[in-house]
């Protein structure tokens, strides 16, 4: 799929203030793999897809799409033209009364498109002091609608100093993004002992670079 | 061109003529068997690292003052964010930290630029630490307070007040000196680097005694005192390019490797405090700007002083 000139220079723009502002890094990526694949990454601010999708080489940057939500990024027409073409997001509408279509579905159909997605898992945006919130039942729903894609756990460093709840301007500190390895729900795994897995998985990630 | 044939343009061609050996040197060593592994890999990320930040100096001397200028704005920006990573600030001390990076660093560079050195002296050590407390003491955070706004204070003095007396020396005119001072620049940053180097160079080669095990495990009296010495015998032999003679080169060289060294050391102490190896990661096989930049923080001001007391 080829992007136009201004998603272009959007994206590499994008790309190059976080990688420049934050000292951006990926650490323990997994090495590629044949299979579609859900990140799930915790999530502070509005800019925490951009981060993680920053942090992705190229290759793989380019075939993941994050997962956000339609209320705030179809508001306007810019927000609507960022989402959709410069990092081709995947809207869903978390409003159950609301919605048409099945968002577990929705999401399902890109992986089974061959796709890579960025997915918080936490649903919203943890505005707590907690460092993960309890973690939605989507991703279980997820992982059993595309049983083929693997989950690749995922964490911010720093996110919440660099931009904190409630402020505007990002304080440029070292960010990285921090990979664990691929994990599958277990047969016969009940969904909160799946949750409670991943959960694990994502905080075991977030102690302090040593 | 006469920037071309400057004494600091010389002091370039002599470290590209050396990158090249140390670089020749290094892959034959390597391609022998002599140095192989990490350590190998380790030694040619060390010496391509020289190679771009040698470059890049080169290429900013050329540009001019108001490019290394500019260039060491960057650098303080890059090391206050290793700094501000480690320290223990929270969501209280964003407001401090924002004005830090974005108004005080570009303030304090443009008055290093503008030559006002009474204003470059006083806004950090003075202006800041009275008033910056005051963003972060209306958020009403108390836990920790002294050492949170200690934390940034400090991270402003070692990362842009120090740094930013390198680019000052440009401004200083000596009477009687017929070079540049980018020349005095140029042998600042030669000699404390070529300290450090050389300090490793001792140290890993004959050193024995540990000067301060518990702040730094490779750091030893005999690397400290040949590092010490043969760089300042550089900065003596260096000595015509200076308004120095040859035994006050020695002297200044001695004073400013030992700021050097004990940079080195407090970083190193700052670094086991929390915890953490390396600065950075920006500068490959160095680690960060920090790891770099430590020993010229702590020499800077005080060469500076020497020439603003001694020579003008």
């Amino acid at each position: 799929m080829s992007a136009t000139f201004p998603v272009r220079i959007a994206r590499s723009t994008l790309v190059g203030t976080a990688r420049a502002l934050l000292s951006l890094r990926a650490i323990d990526l997994p090495p590629p793999a044949t299979v579609p694949r859900i990140f799930v990454a915790n999530h502070v601010s509005h800019a925490d897809f951009v981060t993680l999708w920053s942090a992705l080489p190229k290759p793989q940057r380019l075939r993941t799409r994050p997962v956000a939500g339609a209320d705030y990024w179809q508001a306007s027409r810019l927000r609507g033209w960022i989402a959709n073409q410069v990092f081709r997001a995947v809207l869903i509408d978390r409003d159950p009364a609301r919605r048409s279509a099945d968002p577990v579905e929705t999401v399902a159909q890109v992986l089974r498109g061959g796709e890579d997605v960025i997915f918080f898992p936490e649903g919203t945006r943890n505005l707590t002091d907690m460092a993960l919130l309890p973690l939605k039942s989507g991703i279980f729903h997820l992982a059993h609608a595309a049983p083929r894609a693997e989950i690749v756990p995922a964490w911010i460093v720093n996110l919440d100093r660099i931009l904190p709840k409630g402020a505007f301007v990002p304080v440029p500190l070292n960010c990285a993004v921090r990979f664990g390895a691929p994990l599958r729900p277990r047969a016969g795994e009940t969904r909160d002992d799946f949750l409670q897995r991943l959960a694990g998985a994502m905080l075991a990630l977030s102690g302090r670079e040593g | 061109m006469s920037r071309f044939y400057s004494p600091s343009a010389f002091v370039f061609y002599g470290l590209f003529a050396f990158l090249i050996v140390a670089t020749l040197l290094a892959r034959w060593l390597i391609a022998r068997g002599k140095v192989r592994g990490d350590t190998a890999r380790n030694l040619m990320d060390r010496i391509w690292a020289w190679w771009v930040m040698i470059g890049l100096l080169a290429l900013i001397f050329t540009l001019g003052a108001t490019a290394i200028t500019v260039f060491f704005a960057l650098c303080s920006f890059a090391a206050l964010r290793e700094f501000a990573t480690v320290t223990h600030t929270r969501r209280a001390d964003h407001g401090a930290l924002a004005l830090a990076f974005y108004v005080i660093l570009p303030l304090q560079y443009l008055l290093v630029w503008l030559n006002l050195p009474i204003f470059a002296a006083l806004l950090i050590p003075v202006y800041c630490f009275l008033l910056l407390p005051v963003v972060t003491v209306f958020r009403g955070e108390v836990a920790g307070f002294l050492t949170r706004v200690s934390e940034t204070q400090w991270g402003l003095m070692v990362c842009v007040y120090c740094v930013s007396h390198i680019p000052a020396i440009l401004s200083l005119q000596i009477p009687g000196y017929r070079y540049s001072s980018f020349t005095l620049v140029a042998w600042l940053v030669l000699v404390v680097q070529a300290s450090d180097v050389l300090q490793y160079v001792w140290g890993k080669s004959i050193g024995r005694h540990l000067l301060a095990p518990r702040v730094s495990p490779s750091k030893t009296v005999e690397g400290l005192a040949g590092g010490m010495l043969s760089a300042s015998l550089l900065g003596m032999a260096l000595a015509p390019i200076t308004p120095f003679a040859w035994w006050q080169a020695g002297l200044v060289a001695l004073a400013v490797t030992a700021m050097g060294f004990l940079g080195g050391l407090i970083m190193s102490a700052i670094k086991r405090d929390r915890g953490v190896k390396d600065w950075g990661t920006l500068v490959q096989g160095h680690g960060g700007i920090l790891d770099r930049l430590d020993s010229l923080v702590f020499s800077a001001p005080v060469f500076l002083h020497i020439l603003a007391w001694g020579w003008l």
